[in-house]
Order: structure tokens, then sequence, then C-alpha cells
């Protein structure tokens, strides 16, 4: 069994990205469950045709305790014999949602859920930092991460950021960086970009997923584009992801870089100013309202 | 040093012999102390007396039982401790172990002075200091310094680690953090820390128990696993207060002749004798025996709802026999000495059969005292259970069998237990309850005896019913844990001391001058 987790910053594309290639390697045979690490639960409605499942942590609330919440009462099946499960989390503005996945994780450990598997898939927010999210990537855990990103400045930060967590737990336990996955946003040179910031984290860009409308009318459906059109362009890439995935043997120790490196990789591609030119403009600026 | 002649403070002690100290027993019934008392009545915002003796006679009544039971967010008076305490009990039976616990002083000091006021004896165990800053940025670097320090400092052979409430909650990866604190340098690459995670808001002290033994089998007996077994038996207690109890089952097993390992052996770690030489390290059971347990013939547990992930890890991993048996009450100390011969194929000694001979002609001589009375039980899962078969093989009839954990197949084991038995069919089972909520039990069906810890003590005083110290903690009775209330000789203790307590309370009843008929010298 192979454990693999999908990081990424918020709004990226994480879930419609991972949903969508857990359902293509789910038609290649790959036995999957998908462990959803987002308090918002919406890693699993894709698979399941459905608004949000009722999670781990819903549940737990409901009866008192974690202690009485049965595996088949969070655990369902989705399509194409994808089990689903939700962690859950505490409402806005209360409680501690890494907690929350620490539970959750522990108690699909406890209740026998993880057997019988090719694949276990988390999907985590990669904008948070607290230990609970990074319960994933612990020892005996997922063993590759796999990083959605796109050619804007915020969702790179992000990846790097991500790149760092792994690092930390690289050397004491065998997590490993498997890619970035490059989620296209149409910006300018993405590719190369992407590309470019894969080489300085020591890893690769294991796929360009182009922007198409398709992942949008399917989502608008609750269904993968695996589901919704089979045949369309769209659905091949994300097969190409998937068998990328499942055959992957690029999983390296992540080398991230530092803000300043960050920063003159997106001058380079012209995504930003230099500094010099940052501030031609600011005296510009200023000698105009004088 | 000139003396202070002019000594106008006025001390709390009264003013008639400021040398004479007085103690709390009577200082605080003083005048000066009573009118203090009276007059901060008015900040506390305090009822009149009468409302207060109102209320107090509302929480007798059955309507207010059911209120009491209708309770869902709040405990009063838990029968359960925490996770971490469990954890070091555990890891202080093991040879130079120190115990450390991943989280703040406060936590560490509770968990220590607890069982030093059971004990009275000293406890040693670290911490990692965690402050604001740890709960903010993680325990990595407090847990690095911790271990060099505690290392270095006081130079034990394992460091047995677990967490707290707030490592948990802001997800501290400990097995991560040691590696990280091993590679660095700040402990050496072979110095075993094993770890557990024990987080209070989960389980009880038992769980905590379970996960710091199997952290330590589990590190212990990597790499140890022979083609061939050792030919020994490993035998664990469980979360058993008794030190007496591991002595007694050495010396049974002595007197049997089986080469054991005793999984974590604390007896001397909370009884060591008092030389006039302090020694840190006082856990009986060797690492290298802790290693080799993966390789015994087979493993008994006491305390089957206390320790079952250890249980499995040494049944899956070591590929061995585990048995579950209590060797309490004599029903369960025959079925265990049977079950031994049976299985290591050595007969049972003529000297064990002589002392169930005698525990036995001792509860025919006192049973007519205990024969019928109504008792209200309390504790941990294991314990009750220990306890429900004692009274029920002395004739008594559990009515109240209560547990402040959760755990359906206990309590479905000991309805079992109870309804095979014609004293136990009234006997009723509670799980995850309370002590307040066994104040309402006793008020509205009363019990003649109530058996449980020092903290029933208040129940014991508001319903009027005896209660019998048996359990963890005892704080306010001194060395009770030197008993053994294992095998024979244990059923023995136990037997006296219940019979003893049924006499004690019928001289309290009749002991009364004019009326003192039944006050007999002989019962």
């Amino acid at each position: 069994m192979r454990q693999i987790a999908f990081y990424g910053k918020g709004g990226i594309g994480k879930s419609t990205t991972s949903q969508n290639t857990l359902a293509a390697m789910a038609e290649l045979g790959q036995r999957i469950m998908i462990v959803g690490c987002d308090p918002k639960a919406d890693s699993t409605r894709l698979m399941l045709h459905s608004k949000a499942q009722t999670s781990v942590l819903q549940l737990a609330a409901e009866l008192g305790a974690v202690e009485d919440v049965e595996l088949e009462q969070v655990l369902q099946e989705g399509y194409r014999g994808v089990k689903c499960v939700e962690s859950g989390g505490p409402e806005p503005g209360v409680g501690c949602a890494g907690r929350g996945i620490i539970t959750a994780i522990n108690f699909l450990e406890e209740e026998g859920a993880y057997e019988d598997l090719d694949f276990v898939s988390y999907d985590v927010l990669g904008d948070v930092v607290c230990g609970g999210f990074a319960m994933p990537i612990r020892e005996g855990k997922a063993q590759e991460i796999y990083i959605v990103v796109s050619g804007e400045m915020m969702a790179m930060y992000a990846a790097n950021n991500i790149a760092r967590g792994v690092l930390k737990y690289a050397q004491s336990g065998g997590v490993r960086l498997g890619g970035l996955i490059c989620n296209s946003r149409n910006t300018d040179k993405e590719v190369e970009l992407i590309e470019e910031l894969a080489r300085r984290l020591n890893t690769q860009m294991i796929h360009f997923v182009p922007r198409d409308n398709v992942v949008q009318h399917a989502e608008l459906r609750r269904m993968t584009v695996n589901e919704y059109a089979p045949d369309s362009k769209q659905a091949k890439e994300y097969a190409a992801l998937a068998d990328k995935i499942i055959n992957n043997k690029n999983l390296t120790i992540p080398t991230p870089i530092s803000m300043d490196e960050l920063e003159e990789l997106l001058i380079e591609f012209g995504i930003l100013d230099s500094d010099e030119k940052y501030q031609e403009a600011l005296a510009q600026e200023e000698a105009a309202t004088v | 040093m000139t003396d202070n002649l002019d000594n106008t403070i006025p001390t709390p002690c009264g003013t008639e012999d400021p040398g004479r100290i007085k103690d709390h027993f009577e200082l605080f019934q003083t005048d000066e102390y009573k009118e203090l008392f009276a007059y901060k009545r008015q900040f506390e915002g305090a009822h009149d007396p009468e409302k207060i003796a109102e209320i107090g006679e509302w929480t007798k009544s059955w309507e207010y039982r059911e209120k009491n039971f209708a309770r869902e967010s709040l405990t009063i008076n838990p029968v359960k401790a925490c996770q971490p305490l469990g954890a070091l009990f555990v890891a202080a039976g093991f040879e130079e172990t120190l115990p450390y616990s991943h989280g703040s002083q406060g936590c560490v000091a509770y968990f220590r002075s607890h069982l030093t006021r059971n004990y009275k004896e000293p406890f040693q165990a670290v911490s990692s200091s965690m402050t604001e800053d740890a709960a903010v940025f993680g325990g990595l670097n407090n847990l690095k310094q911790g271990l060099e320090n505690a290392y270095t400092l006081y130079k034990p052979k394992m460091i047995a680690l677990c967490t707290t409430c707030m490592a948990e909650v802001i997800g501290d990866d400990i097995g991560a953090y040691i590696a990280t604190a091993k590679n660095e340098g700040h402990i050496p690459e072979d110095f075993p820390v094993p770890c557990a995670h024990t987080p209070s808001f989960v389980g009880s002290h038992i769980t905590g128990y379970d996960n710091m033994l199997k952290g330590i089998l589990t590190t212990l007996t990597k790499d140890k696993k022979a083609e061939t077994t050792n030919g020994k038996y490993n035998f664990n207690l469980g979360f058993d207060p008794y030190v007496g109890n591991t002595r007694e089952l050495k010396r049974i097993l002595d007197l049997f002749g089986i080469d054991h390992t005793i999984l974590s052996d604390n007896s001397d770690a909370f009884d060591s004798p008092n030389t006039g030489e302090f020694k840190m390290y006082n856990g009986l059971t060797t690492l290298e025996a802790a290693g080799d347990s993966i390789n015994a013939e087979g493993s008994f547990f006491f305390q089957k709802y206390t320790t079952p992930k250890s249980q499995e890890f040494l049944a899956k991993e070591g590929g061995q026999k585990t048995y579950n048996f209590r060797p309490f009450g004599i029903r369960g100390t025959d079925e265990f000495l049977m079950n031994l011969s049976t299985i290591t194929g050595k007969p049972i000694p003529q000297e064990l059969q002589v002392e169930r001979g005698r525990a036995i002609d001792a509860m025919t001589d006192s049973q007519s005292w205990v024969h019928g009375k109504r008792v209200a039980v309390y504790g941990d899962p294991d314990h009750v259970i220990t306890l429900i078969n004692l009274l029920l093989e002395f004739g008594a009839e559990p009515v109240h069998v209560l547990t402040g954990t959760l755990n359906e197949p206990f309590a479905a084991e000991a309805r079992e237990i109870l309804a095979a038995s014609p004293y136990g069919k009234d006997a009723t089972v509670w799980c995850g309850k309370d002590l307040w909520h066994l104040r309402s039990l006793l008020f509205t069906e009363p019990v003649d005896l109530l058996i449980g810890n020092s903290y029933g003590k208040f129940l014991s005083r508001d319903t009027g019913t005896p209660l019998l110290r048996i359990g963890y903690p005892i704080f306010d009775r001194h060395h009770m844990h030197r008993y053994a209330t294992l095998g024979y000789q244990g059923a023995l203790n136990q037997i006296t001391w219940l019979v003893n307590a049924f006499l004690e309370e019928a001289d309290a009843k009749t002991g009364v001058v004019g009326q003192d008929i039944s006050f007999d010298l002989i019962r």
C-alpha cells in the first residue's frame, strides 16, 4: 500500500485535481481510499456525488466522543469503489482543526480502515502550518507528497513552504516529495516557471494540467471528468497524471529555497519587477504627485 | 541578631500564646476563625444555611437522581485519572528508567504528587517545561534540550517519554522529534527513548499505561526476535496500585519454579527501603529481560481492559500465546493456578494449596457477617470485576457497580458475572459515570458498604455509608499499598478487611451508651 498526500495553497484546485486524478487511478484498477483533511470537508464530493459527507468529527461531536463512532458510519464508497472519509473540523472561529485531523486519522487506524488498499490519499490544506496538518506526513503515513501549484506567486510561495515541512520530516521519517502538479491558471511562462521551481526544489513537475472548462462543468454536476466526459481531452490529461503517479520513481528530499531566492526567480521570469525598477516606479510616482 | 520583643503583629495562632502553634484541627475551630469565616460569607454570595439544607435534602431524592443522570457535559469527581499518570507509573518499573512527560511543568508536578501522596514515596519524573512559546512554535526545542539535560544530569539507561494535552493539541510529532534529537547529537543514537501519545482527553490512566507499555516493548524488543523461545513467561499486572501484589506474584512463581519476566516491576520504585542512601532508580525489570520478552513462551495479562494494545503487540510481533486471568479471590486464583500448571506443566505447589485452605477457612468463619450485605463498588474495569467476584463468593450482594470510563465489553462481562449468581441479580453496572452519580445512587438505593478509593470518603460522610478503601488512590490511609490483594494471601487480606469493615460498623451502630445491648465483646 502506498500512502500519498496532495498539498497546496487553498483554492488552488487541490481537491478537484486530486479527485480527478484518483478517479483515473481507480479506472486503472487501483484500490483507493481518500482521507479528506480539510475542515471544509469537500475532498470527496466529486466521488460521492453529494454535497459533503458526514465527517468523523461531525459525528463524534453529535455522539459525544470519537470512541462512539463506527467506521461504517463515516466510510462511504464512491465512484469506482473509491473509499471516502472526511475528517471534518470545528466551526470557524472555535476549536482546533489540526487536532481534528490527528483524531480522525488515529480513529481510522484503530478501526482498521487501512486494509486491502493500493493507495491511501490525503487531501490537506497547504497554507496552515500547525502540527495537525503535518499529521499525514508523519512516520508511517504518507510517503509521497504531491504539491498542487500554479504560476501565481502565492501558490509558489505555499509550495515552497510545504517543501520546508516535508524536509523537516524527511530526515526523521521516510517522507519524500513526489513532484509538483501544475494546475494551470494560464499565467505567463507557467510551464517554464514551474519547471524551474521544481528544479530548485530538487523535484520534478510531474504533470502540467491545462485549464479546461470541462472540469467546471463536471464539478457543477458533482462528478469527476473521468465520469462526466470520459473521452474528453482533459480526462486524458488526468489519466496521464494518474499513470505517472502510479509509476513514479522520482521521490526526493526537497531543497526549499529562501524567500529572496523565490523573489529572484519571479523577477527572472518577469513576474515581479526587480528592486531597482520598483524604486524607480516609486520615485516616478512621487515625482508625479509633487 | 536582636530579639523581636515588640511582637504586636496578630498571629492566626491566637493571641494568648503565640509560641504554641495550633494545628488546623484546633485552629479553625477558634472563635477568631469562626468569625472570620462568617464575615467572608458576604463576599462569597453564600446562600443562607436553611436554603443550603433544603437543597441538600433535595439532592437525596429520586427526582434529583433523574436530573443528575441526565447530565451530559459535566463530570463531578471523576473515577479516573489522566493518561500520562498511567504512562509514568508503568515506566517506573523498568531498570534505571527516567519517566519523561513532554508538556508543561504543571502536568508532571501533578503526576508526581499524585503518586507520592498514595505511596508516601518520592517519585522522579522530568518534563519538557513547555510554556506559551512552545505552544506556538512546537515543542521540538524543549524536547531536544530536555532530553539532553535529563540524559546528562540523571544518567538514566532509558528515558520513557509520554505526551500531555498541550503537546497533543498542537500536534507535536514526538517520534520524529526524538529522531531529530538523536541526529543532532543531543543524546546518543543507541540510547533508548520509547514514546507514547497520551492525550488526557482520550481514555484514562489505564489507556496511558497501555500506550506507554506498548511503546517501551516496541523500542526494547526491536531486532530481538530470535528463532527459538527463551523458555520464560511474561506477566503483567496492569495498573495495579498494590506493590504487595507484584511481590506475591513473584513468590508464587518462585514456588512453582517458573522462569519469568514481570513486565514493569515497579514494586521497589513505589516502596524503596530507607537505607540512609538515596537511590534514584528502583525499577526492577531489566532492559535486557524486557527486550527478550518477545521470545517468551507466553504472556499473562491480569487486566485485559487495561492492556489490549500491549497484549496484541506480544501476540502479533512475538507470535506468543497470551492469556487473561485474574488471580484474585478464591475462584480467580484457582483458575489462574490450574491453568498456569497446565500451561507450564508444573504441579501446583503444596504450600499454595495450604494457603487456599486457610483463606477458605477464614471465609467460612466470617461469612455470617457478610452474607446478604449490600455493597457498592467503583474503580477501574478489571479492578471492579475482581471485587465483585470476591463479594459474590463471600455471599455479599453487589448493588451498584460503577466505572469512570465507557467500556462496553467490560460492562457486558460484569453483567454476565452478576447475572450468573443469585447474589448479583439486583446489581446495576454503570459505565462512564462519576462519584456524584454514585452519590445519588447511594441516597436512593442505600447499601451497607462502599468500596473504592479515598475520594469515596465524601460520599461516605454524606450518605452515612462506611467506606472500605481498596483501589487507587488511597491518600488518607497509610501503607495499604504494601498489602497483597492477589492470590490466596491477597484473598485472605481482602476477606479480613471486608468482614472487619462490617464489624466496625456494627460497633459504631450499637455503641450508644444506654442502648448498647448489642455492643458485644465477641463478634
